[in-house]
């Protein structure tokens, strides 16, 4: 018994030292370390546009309205208050869930891109596939009376290629897309 | 490039890494677990002095395991404190939690579990995630560590009958390995990307004239340890598929390459205090078998349903894709981890049944820190005592007589997980209580409730995240499953130690059964698959496979 309070004693007084260690002097050294070396990652990659921060370019947003190149779905509207995704498994459940979506953004569930159809794991997905960015082109373009072609290359100059050239998916960020998209409407416009 | 020459160049970057740093990282961990001559550091003579504790003194196997079992209640008593009382306490952003959350919190997170019920967005105060959640997440793979290093003194030593000083075994393993490590690798995951601020969550107007929260939080100095200490418990809700935990492909990488390092790395320190590094090879090579046939599977399902018209993404991020997510998958759930970066209930039926039987082979593909270990060496114990049976020869692991003390402890402590699995998910599937938080019915929801039970008891915290985990029948039922699969196991196997470190090592001779080649772990990693599919086999057929079928 005196050995079992002897060793608990030890085991408080171990947490209350391993917390001023692990729990404070720690994240505070990286977040000095990140206030010199990468002020703008540990802010969150902020995206400001007219002088107004407008988002992250880590995080994707929800697009409305033909003029823009649409987000995936998502199964919290890109809202960021509480990140997750819908956790349907393949069954009628999602079958379902997929044709809802198919019809919300006027797609063809036959010829549509798979990501244009399922929603990701975190419902913040920035990116879409060059084939998904492709297929909205023309809808885009004709929104905004803008040359196709024009619009087309915007959508070339903003996919990015596997990281290292091995890692991960080629793939295109939509708020950084569309934020070239609405300033080149800008000046075309003025 | 296609996706398959991407996918198989990130594994074998990845093997590739593990390769180079396995050799030293064990030979260092070796050195840190017997340092005798050059002492303590000087900030580990102060931790000593501040807690009263003699580093010098050594302990027998039944105070090693008081202390162990003393410092992790206290842990769950000081966290449970911390999260009940976040909403009275500075920095508290609305954060709240029921008590019965708020339990299973302390419990999953201090036995290295990190389930979580609650999403990390709304349950937890900046206060709670660094002063509460990033501490355990250092300790609790440290006492991991410390039991893994007591068990091998068990068959290193051969006089004597202590097993190592808790207290130094902890302090070190915690200042010397995962210390600088997760600092690294926190400074390298902010230059990738991941926040570390401590802004309160902000309303931004977007272009399209609508609104978006940006999350704020000190999230690089958490994943960093939480991927290195073999955590898992997410930041936010979506854990590493949020783009603030794991923002690309490179990040990606580097969390699973985090996983994996020290569980890998700990055979080499196996053979060398057990003085004969073939010992350790043979362990390796049987994680990391495991390991390779868990990814392969994993992978192979995916891909295949990656063929069909979703592309296999539903629940996965873009920035990754499928090969990633897959590889991802079955290091998390083979390490005890379970942090997620794609949503393991989207996967296909036999990805998803991949993933849970990943788990329910014990966690020792290779493990989590520690505890990958000493559930590897207890694999060992019992291989030794089959293959002894069979071919008549006295059971013996490095010269320690494997008796019936020795026996009956491994077999106790390897039942533990299979008995807290099935029988809770058998209460599950009768008890309303539990069928009606399932999101899925049938042989899916099945998968569900076993999937929960499987990764508390083995704690590794991962979930098919559409069971609604959050009541409290389910709390306190899975926290149980969480301290009775951390902490019976970690007590019997710190007696098998005190038993083993008493007998002297008898030397080789024709009788022996070698331990070290390729033979033994063929028959190693045999009893390890064929004691999980006997165990799991009716259970799997009912839920993954069955769906498979249908």
């Amino acid at each position: 018994m005196n050995n079992v309070v002897k060793q608990s004693l030890a085991g408080l007084r171990a947490m209350l030292v391993l917390t001023v260690l692990l729990g404070v002097l720690y994240p505070a050294a990286v977040w000095g370390v990140g206030q010199v070396v990468a002020r703008d990652q540990a802010a969150g990659s902020l995206v400001s546009y007219g002088g107004k921060v407008v988002g992250s370019s880590l995080v994707g947003q929800q697009w409305k309205g033909g003029e823009w190149f649409h987000s995936r779905p998502s199964a919290s509207d890109y809202a960021g208050a509480t990140s997750g995704g819908t956790n349907l498994g393949p069954g009628p459940a999602l079958d379902a869930t997929v044709a809802e979506r198919a019809a919300a953004a006027g797609l063809d569930i036959a010829s549509a891109p798979a990501d244009a159809l399922t929603a990701s794991g975190s419902g913040l997905d920035p990116h879409i596939s060059p084939a998904y960015a492709a297929a909205q082109v023309e809808r885009v373009a004709a929104a905004r009376g803008l040359d196709v072609g024009q619009v087309r290359s915007l959508v070339v100059a903003h996919t990015q290629g596997r990281t290292a050239g091995f890692l991960g998916q080629p793939r295109v960020d939509v708020l950084e897309l569309n934020l070239a998209l609405a300033r080149l409407a800008a000046s075309s416009a003025g | 490039m296609s996706d398959t020459a991407s996918g198989l160049l990130t594994i074998a970057v990845l093997v590739a890494a593990l390769a180079a740093v396995h050799v030293p990282l064990g030979t260092w961990m070796a050195r840190v677990f017997t340092d005798t001559d050059r002492g303590h550091w000087r900030v580990e003579r102060l931790v000593y002095r501040l807690c009263r504790v003699d580093p010098a003194s050594e302990q027998r196997w039944t105070t090693y395991a008081v202390a162990v079992l003393g410092f992790s209640v206290v842990g769950i008593v000081l966290l449970f404190a911390l999260i009940a009382l976040q909403g009275v306490l500075p920095l508290d952003r609305g954060a709240a939690m029921n008590l019965d959350t708020a339990l299973n919190t302390a419990v999953s997170f201090v036995t290295n579990t990190n389930w979580q019920s609650y999403a990390g967005e709304a349950g937890t105060s900046p206060l709670v995630q660094t002063l509460g959640l990033t501490v355990q997440n250092f300790v609790s793979p440290a006492v991991g560590l410390a039991v893994a290093v007591a068990l091998v003194r068990g068959l290193a030593r051969s006089s004597g009958s202590a097993v190592g000083n808790f207290w130094v075994d902890l302090v070190r393993g915690t200042v010397r390995v995962l210390l600088p490590l997760a600092a690294v690798a926190a400074v390298v995951l902010l230059l990738g990307g991941v926040i570390q601020n401590l802004s309160a969550p902000t309303t931004v107007p977007t272009v399209s004239g609508g609104s978006q929260v940006l999350q704020g939080g000190l999230v690089a100095s958490q994943e960093a340890i939480k991927e290195l200490g073999t955590n898992g418990g997410g930041y936010f809700n979506a854990n590493s598929a949020h783009p603030f935990e794991n923002p690309n492909a490179f990040t990606n990488l580097l969390e699973i390459f985090l996983l994996l390092v020290i569980p890998f790395s700990l055979p080499r320190t196996y053979g060398v205090l057990v003085g004969d590094r073939r010992q350790g090879w043979a362990v390796l090579g049987f994680m990391a078998t495991l390991w390779g046939l868990m990814v392969a599977a994993v992978t192979w399902a995916e891909v295949s349903a990656a063929g069909g018209r979703l592309g296999g993404l539903e629940g996965k991020e873009l920035r990754f894709g499928v090969w990633p997510s897959a590889l991802f998958a079955a290091s998390t759930t083979g390490t005890s981890t379970g942090a997620v970066n794609s949503m393991h209930e989207s996967f296909s039926p036999l990805g998803g049944g991949g993933v849970l039987f990943s788990m329910l082979l014990g966690e020792v593909s290779p493990g989590g820190v520690g505890s990958g270990l000493y559930g590897a060496l207890l694999l060992a114990v019992l291989t030794v005592f089959i293959s002894g049976l069979m071919v008549g020869r006295t059971p013996e692991l490095l010269g320690k007589q494997v008796g019936r003390r020795e026996i009956t402890l491994t077999a106790l402590a390897l039942l533990v997980m299979p008995a807290l699995v099935l029988v809770f998910t058998g209460i599950g599937m009768v008890a309303p209580l539990v069928s009606s938080q399932m999101l899925a019915t049938g042989p899916h929801g099945l998968t569900e409730v076993m999937y929960a039970y499987a990764s508390a008891a083995n704690n590794n915290g991962s979930a098919f995240a559409g069971f609604s985990a959050d009541t409290p029948y389910v709390n306190l039922t899975l926290a149980l499953c969480m301290f009775l699969g951390r902490f019976v196991p970690i007590v019997l196997v710190l007696a098998l130690a005190g038993s083993l470190v008493t007998q002297r090592r008898r030397p080789v001779n024709a009788g022996t059964l070698p331990t070290h080649t390729p033979t033994f772990a063929a028959l190693f990693v045999g009893v390890a698959v064929i004691v999980t599919g006997l165990t799991f086999f009716p259970a799997l057929a009912l839920g993954p496979l069955a769906e498979a079928l249908s």
